[in-house]
């Protein structure tokens, strides 16, 4: 069961990505991305992470594409881009190749250290994240949310304050800087 | 039976396509969604050496992840409407000059 939700899985997220970065308009690429994180949601619930494959599911695919949708809507952007020219020449080449072997150096690493089934890791915690029945996945996050990494935490809560607020203040000043130039003749 | 090295593989085959979505493609916008895609290879990985390790910290390490691409997505994309509103449909080589 579980190999067969892997490999469909497996496909939906692998064909999502290179709708991605093959998709000419973007609001084809954005609805690609959808498929992508839906489909690493349900690997997130095959591998036992539930409170992640929710928070996937609402924070990506209902928070991050929603924005990039309505940037893309926003800004009239939902044009067919022309992927034949190659802006700088030789440089896709050299990308695929980059790519292709940061691929075969990740596989060959994989492989070369005898990651895999054999291997049960140390025991890190004392809870067995596998057995479920006596503590749920959200508590056991919430256990070492709460104590260990706590400043991390606050941190965040810091970090999407002064982001949110730096987006307001940029958009802002953007607009008025526009008025100063068009006033002045510049532009 | 699926083992650890295929999510692992997984991870680095969607990490590869993101990173070479990122260099090829010229659209502000598509570079963002491959940035996501990348961190969506990193996530599972985490998740997955999480569950290997039997260690739960890889599951809070995914939260974090989550919390900081949230907030790059909120700073990147409002650069990218700053920028589109002083010069319409710019792509990201016409945005050398680093001069506004």
């Amino acid at each position: 069961m579980e190999t067969a939700v892997f490999i469909v899985c497996a496909a939906i997220v692998l064909a999502g990505a290179l709708g991605v970065v093959l998709a000419r308009n973007p609001v084809h690429a954005a609805l690609s991305l959808v498929g992508t994180l839906f489909g690493m949601a349900v690997l997130f619930l095959n591998l036992e992470a539930h409170f992640l494959a929710a928070v996937q599911i609402i924070v990506y695919a209902g928070a991050i594409v929603v924005l990039f949708l309505f940037v893309i809507m926003l800004l009239g952007v939902d044009r067919l881009e022309d992927l034949s020219v190659e802006p700088i020449t030789g440089q896709r080449t050299l990308a695929i190749l980059a790519g292709v072997g940061t691929f075969v150096l990740a596989v060959a690493f994989l492989l070369g250290s005898g990651i895999g089934p054999s291997d049960p890791g140390p025991k890190i915690l004392t809870l067995d994240i596998t057995d479920q029945s006596t503590y749920s996945n959200l508590r056991q996050i919430a256990d070492f949310l709460f104590t260990d990494y706590v400043y991390a935490f606050e941190a965040t809560a810091a970090l999407l304050t002064i982001s949110v607020v730096g987006a307001v203040v940029m958009s802002r000043r953007m607009a008025c800087s526009d008025e100063a130039q068009e006033s002045a003749g510049d532009d | 039976m699926v083992t650890a090295s295929w999510y692992l593989i997984l991870a680095a085959g969607l990490f590869t396509i993101g990173a070479v979505g990122l260099l090829v493609r010229r659209n502000p916008l598509i570079m963002f969604m491959c940035v996501e895609l990348m961190l969506n290879a990193v996530n599972l990985t985490f998740i997955t050496f999480g569950r290997e390790l039997n260690d739960i910290g890889g599951q809070v390490s995914v939260f974090f992840v989550l919390v900081v691409a949230a907030a790059e997505v909120v700073v990147g994309l409002a650069i990218v409407v700053a920028i589109n509103r002083r010069r319409p449909q710019a792509t990201a080589d016409d945005l050398s000059a680093l001069r506004g």
